[in-house]
């Protein structure tokens, strides 16, 4: 145990790959750069433009600007550290409850910065929804948890509607079937992937625009990881989606863009047949060939 | 703005935010005004106990031309020391008070006019003739201390708007007094009577040394007892027992003990140790070992703590080359959990020294005017003599309480700064 | 010689036992190539020959210690002539105490009958031989201990093991000391409750509506069973524990949601430590505070606005107990917060719940066992806390819900039953007893749901 380390993503990184990442260090250490590949697309949703974040004073996100297209899926991937969850939570202002964080630069959602005086956390988050690593249902019944966002928002005026609103979304989730007679039994008493499908229905319940998710599989078994994959397909059609994700097959699988992140720098964008066949920067090619992960 | 509009929920939750904002101030209110209230009643506690009791440190002294005619004093200057301690020395202040006030003549006036004085400046002049016989013959200025009820009169404490049946100074009494702060003979000084005396009758002599020593024999026997058993318990608990049945009902036990009434302790102490052993009453050895039995789990809780706390390393390094159990736990991982330990023990001595329940039961609320000697003298202790104090209904002793508050509190926030010192070097390992 | 003078020397003797059995490992050593031959090293054989001296040696004094005054005290009884030995417990008690008194001080003989001077002089003499054999008993017990320990050394002796497993034998001692308090609580208190229950029928102890304990003082007035009725003090008692609970929980709770959830970690490092001042005051001040400063402050502010307050009101005892309790509330509530897993206060944020949506909706719905449990630990202190409600509440048993009277609780009935003189054949002093069995199980009632309710709802989160 003591030889290893567990990183901040959870994942376990043996001394190997520790070197490796030691190495890139030493020889990467530019804080100009130039991102490669296409990070602006015409039709974008969201679009982030030389974003900074600090914790402190330890810089987390250099410079990075990004588009994120409408109803499209994009991953993004890269070593633990590099900064895709920050990015990613940056999104949605989710950074907000860390006191010590601070954003610079400009993030846009349909033109509107997300970041303007003008703006509120609630709205933007009703929005931009998320969905988080670890499945993380409310302590209440599968109703009540898909009911949650429609509540404290006061999108439905009566029970029918509400019934609705939560059919739906769990339908949509692809969950419904499996939990139909038991609406009221508690959603912490699912398995693991159906409590991912919950917090996926619970976050789309408020018709989000766009869907964050911060390594949605992490916590699953194959199975389950293969269901929220086969749901992110089809929930495309409707939404916007960013997930975030440490397994180069799941983004070939179901982006159609790739961005990678490097030690808080976003090194390459492009479509993720290209990023995957053909990568043009060397740090993205020694990832996804394995070479350190 | 024109693009959210895309979103379909915008309207309805525009339409919400402005009350959903006004509740989350609210809510934040509700949280500062709570933290704010608990800043309050501290605030009122404490200003309430030093505005009380910070007269108690001073005390109010008369100066009075003293005649010491022998006459007066039935002795002559050559008289021996046993004569001398049997000299009429309260004739003495009596008629030299007479003489400050020659227009007092009416019997009942005399009295309230001798009444000025406490009763120990009696004692205070006998000793300065024995310590100095030549003062025989004398006369000369001396600075008695003043009566309780007269000094706080000088201290401001009686107003004359009272009705005069309300009080005990009385009219007369408060002109006497006037007239001698005219004349500065009226001087407050630091109270050092109440470091230096037991508890007394009369406000202006009673003082919290007996008290004082009492808490320490009594804290002196717990921590003997609760300190060694507390740790050893934890080292047991933490480092050997096996898991079984017995082991788990030493740690329920534990916590239950932890959790009970301090009173229940009381009776235990008095149905064991005082009924049963017959051990002395009112004694600090039978405090000691109740107020050990209610410290045990607070110090055996902490302590596991502090011994949990310890890396597993140090323990296989030391059992890698060959130390036993025993020697493992007594050279490394306690001397390593020791400041955690030490934090525990005085928090817990810190509980005992303010624990006053307990120990009405096992009788030490006695009036104890002696400085105790040992563990087995009766004593009162700090608390508990707070507590009698608070129920005397003259009103010196209102101050005097304060008073002994304020030092008992004074101990408690050594305590626990050096608790919290302790506590702040041990994180930083 | 003094019990502290026999520890002195049986410590010095341990002592002696020790440097004389390292010597003996070594001599016992020589035929085997010096110390390097032993099993263990010459000071463990040392230990061993202390131990041996010194344990069963300290035992015996202990117990002759404890059992000496009783023992002494039925002897000198024993030989007092027959009228007197038929005395009432409470007289003959007094009875012996001038005995003793003149025993000890042997000052005035005055006011002394004949039987008593003899009985003093008697007592005396069982006093020195009972010194005199106590003495030699521990120091024939030492010496046979390290005779025996000695006896035993040699190169195979496991020393090392042997005094280890003494050692954790005396650390399982002193572990066993809380189940040991335990039983002696249960016992004391039950014992004089079961005294207390054959006078006073249980029935009409739990039920009764009256409670006049000083009326029984004779013991033949022991029939006026209906004066020890004990609803009238548990009502007083959750009276006044209500009025605490109204105080601290509310303070507390949202105090720990302030600091916990809004405040900024400086705010909260400035401020926790000054709220916990409030649990280290001594509850003698709090009563004082109570006595004197508050209840006279609500008599005043009832009377400004036409209220009749007693003067030691429920009201001021309970507000008083509430701030007492309120830091008790705000760390409990402050760990329980803390335990619900930050994703859900991260699901919650990310649908776009406002802070105080989150607290009310999730963490406190989830958190709601954890603090119900907390709030039972609270009421479970508040029913034991004894110096605040001596203080400043009532002594008279009025069966009344109103806060602005004067009540009185179970822990008051307890103290002033029992300070003071006590006989221990009347029913008023056997009735703090039984008071005493309820208190204490109705707080480890409270306590065992409290820590159980608390750790389920702590494994869950696990």
């Amino acid at each position: 145990m003591n030889s290893m380390t567990v990183t901040a993503d959870g994942v376990i990184s043996s001394p190997a790959t520790a070197r490796a990442d030691l190495d890139i260090r030493e020889h990467e250490h530019v804080s100009h750069y130039q991102t490669i590949g296409e990070p602006f697309v015409d039709n974008a949703k969201m679009s982030a433009r030389n974003v900074n974040v600090f914790y402190d004073d330890k810089q987390a996100i250099f410079d990075v600007s990004l588009d994120i297209g409408g109803n499209e899926v994009i991953a993004m991937i890269g070593p633990s550290g590099c900064g895709k969850s920050t990015f990613l939570r940056v999104l949605n202002r989710m950074n907000d409850i860390i006191p010590i964080c601070r954003v610079q630069g400009d993030i846009s959602l349909d033109g509107d910065n997300i970041y303007g005086s003008d703006q509120d956390t609630v709205l933007l988050r009703a929005r931009v929804g998320m969905v988080f690593q670890k499945p993380n249902p409310f302590p209440k019944s599968i109703y009540e948890n898909v009911a949650y966002g429609p509540r404290i928002h006061g999108l439905a005026h009566s029970k029918a509607e509400m019934d609705e609103i939560v059919e739906t979304s769990l339908r949509r989730a692809s969950l419904f079937d499996e939990v139909k007679d038991q609406l009221d039994k508690p959603g912490t008493g699912l398995s693991g992937g159906q409590q991912q499908r919950l917090c996926i229905a619970r976050a789309i319940a408020v018709s989000p625009e766009v869907i964050l998710m911060d390594e949605p599989c992490s916590a699953l078994d194959p199975i389950a990881t293969a269901r929220i994959e086969e749901l992110i397909d089809e929930l495309k059609a409707n939404y916007t989606i960013a997930i975030v994700t440490h397994s180069m097959q799941q983004a070939a699988r179901v982006s159609e863009r790739t961005a990678y992140f490097h030690l808080g720098k976003l090194i390459e964008v492009g479509d993720t047949k290209e990023i995957f066949t053909m990568p043009k920067h060397e740090l993205t090619e020694n990832y996804i060939t394995g070479r350190f992960g | 703005m024109s693009s959210a509009n895309s979103y379909k929920n915008t309207a309805a939750i525009k339409a919400s935010l402005k009350k959903r904002y006004a509740r989350e101030r609210r809510f934040q209110w509700y949280g500062r005004i709570a933290v704010m209230t608990g800043f309050v009643f501290l605030f009122i506690l404490l200003a309430d106990i030093v505005g009380k009791g910070l007269p108690a440190f001073t005390q109010q002294y008369i100066k009075v031309t003293l005649d010491l005619d022998a006459d007066r004093l039935g002795v002559a200057p050559d008289a021996s020391e046993a004569e001398l301690l049997r000299a009429d020395y309260l004739g003495v202040i009596r008629s030299s008070l007479r003489d400050m006030f020659p227009e007092v003549t009416d019997r009942k006036e005399k009295r309230q006019l001798y009444r000025l004085i406490s009763i120990g400046a009696e004692y205070d002049l006998r000793d300065a003739v024995v310590d100095d016989p030549g003062l025989i013959g004398q006369k000369f200025d001396k600075w008695l201390l003043a009566h309780a009820e007269a000094a706080s009169y000088l201290k401001g404490q009686v107003s004359r708007d009272l009705p005069e049946g309300d009080r005990k100074l009385k009219n007369t009494q408060m002109d006497w007094l006037d007239s001698l702060r005219d004349r500065d003979r009226t001087e407050g000084r630091f109270n050092t009577l109440f470091f230096t005396e037991g508890d007394s009758r009369e406000p202006e002599l009673a003082g919290i040394k007996a008290a004082l020593y009492g808490s320490f024999f009594t804290l002196l026997v717990t921590f003997l007892l609760a300190f060694p058993v507390g740790v050893f318990a934890a080292v047991y608990l933490e480092e050997f027992a096996p898991r079984n049945r017995l082991t788990d009902l030493i740690e329920i036990n534990i916590n239950n003990l932890a959790a009970v009434p301090s009173i229940v302790f009381g009776l235990l102490g008095l149905a064991v140790f005082i009924n049963f052993f017959e051990l002395p009453r009112s004694a600090p050895l039978v405090g000691g070992v109740v107020l050990s039995l209610m410290t045990l789990p607070t110090i055996i809780i902490t302590s596991r703590a502090a011994i949990q706390a310890v890396p597993p390393s140090i323990r296989e390094a030391a059992l890698g080359v060959g130390a036993s159990k025993l020697q493992t736990v007594f050279h490394h991982v306690l001397p390593v959990s020791m400041p955690g330990i030490l934090t525990g023990s005085i928090i817990g001595m810190a509980q005992a020294l303010g624990e006053s329940a307990p120990l009405l039961m096992i009788g030490m609320v006695a009036f104890i005017m002696d400085v105790p000697g040992g563990v087995t003298d009766p004593a009162t202790v700090l608390p508990v003599q707070v507590f009698l104090w608070a129920d005397s209904p003259e009103r010196g002793f209102t101050e005097k309480t304060s008073g002994a508050i304020m030092v008992l509190m004074g101990f408690l926030i050594v305590m626990n700064a050096l608790a919290i010192y302790l506590r702040r070097r041990f994180e930083l390992k | 010689m003094q019990t502290s003078t026999v520890l002195l020397i049986l410590v010095a003797l341990a002592a002696i036992s020790f440097f004389v059995g390292r010597k003996r490992s070594h001599l016992v050593a020589v035929g085997q190539g010096g110390a390097y031959g032993l099993h263990s090293l010459p000071k463990h054989y040392g230990y061993m020959a202390a131990l041996w001296a010194g344990l069963p040696a300290l035992l015996v004094l202990i117990l002759w210690v404890g059992l000496e005054s009783r023992v002494l005290t039925n002897m000198v009884v024993s030989q007092l002539p027959a009228e007197i030995q038929a005395l009432p417990e409470s007289e003959l008690g007094l009875y012996f105490n001038q005995i003793v008194s003149f025993a000890q001080s042997g000052s005035d003989a005055l006011g002394l009958s004949e039987s008593q001077v003899a009985a003093a002089g008697y007592y005396q003499e069982l006093l020195a031989d009972s010194r005199v054999m106590k003495a030699s008993l521990v120091f024939l017990v030492a010496v046979i201990g390290c005779l025996l320990a000695l006896q035993r050394i040699s190169p195979t002796l496991r020393a090392r093991n042997h005094v280890e497993s003494i050692f954790t034998w005396i650390l399982f001692a002193c572990s066993f000391i809380a189940v040991l308090t335990t039983l002696g609580i249960v016992l004391s208190v039950l014992f004089e409750a079961i005294r207390f229950f054959h006078a006073i029928p249980v029935t009409d102890f739990l039920f009764g509506l009256q409670w006049s304990p000083q009326m029984a003082i004779r013991i033949d007035q022991v029939g006026a069973s209906g004066s020890f009725g004990f609803v009238p003090l548990l009502v007083g008692t959750l009276l006044i524990s209500t009025v605490a609970m109204f105080i601290a929980v509310p303070v507390g709770l949202m105090s720990a949601i302030y600091l916990s959830e809004y405040a900024t970690r400086r705010f909260r490092s400035l401020t926790k430590p000054v709220l916990e001042i409030l649990a280290g005051v001594p509850t003698v001040v709090y009563g004082f505070f109570a006595a004197l400063t508050v209840a006279p402050f609500i008599r005043n502010l009832g009377e400004s606005i036409g209220l009749s307050v007693a003067s030691e009101s429920a009201l001021a005892a309970g507000i008083v107990m509430g701030i007492m309790i309120i830091p008790f509330v705000m760390s409990l509530s402050d760990d329980i917060i803390n335990a619900v897993p930050d994703s859900m206060r991260e699901a919650s944020l990310g649908m776009g719940a406002t802070m105080n949506e989150t607290i009310r909706k999730v963490l406190l719905p989830a958190a709601l066992p954890g603090i119900v449990g907390g709030i039972l630990l609270a009421v479970s202190r508040a029913i034991g806390e004894t110096m605040i409600v001596v203080m400043a509440a009532g002594l008279s048993a009025k069966l009344t819900i109103n806060p602005l009277e004067a009540v009185t609780t179970i822990t008051v009935q307890i103290v002033t039953l029992l300070v003071g003189d006590q006989e221990f054949d009347s029913p008023k002093t056997l009735a703090a007893f039984a008071l005493g069995l309820v208190l204490f199980f109705v707080t480890l009632l409270l306590n065992v749901i409290a820590l159980y309710v608390v750790r389920k709802y702590r494994e869950q989160y696990e």
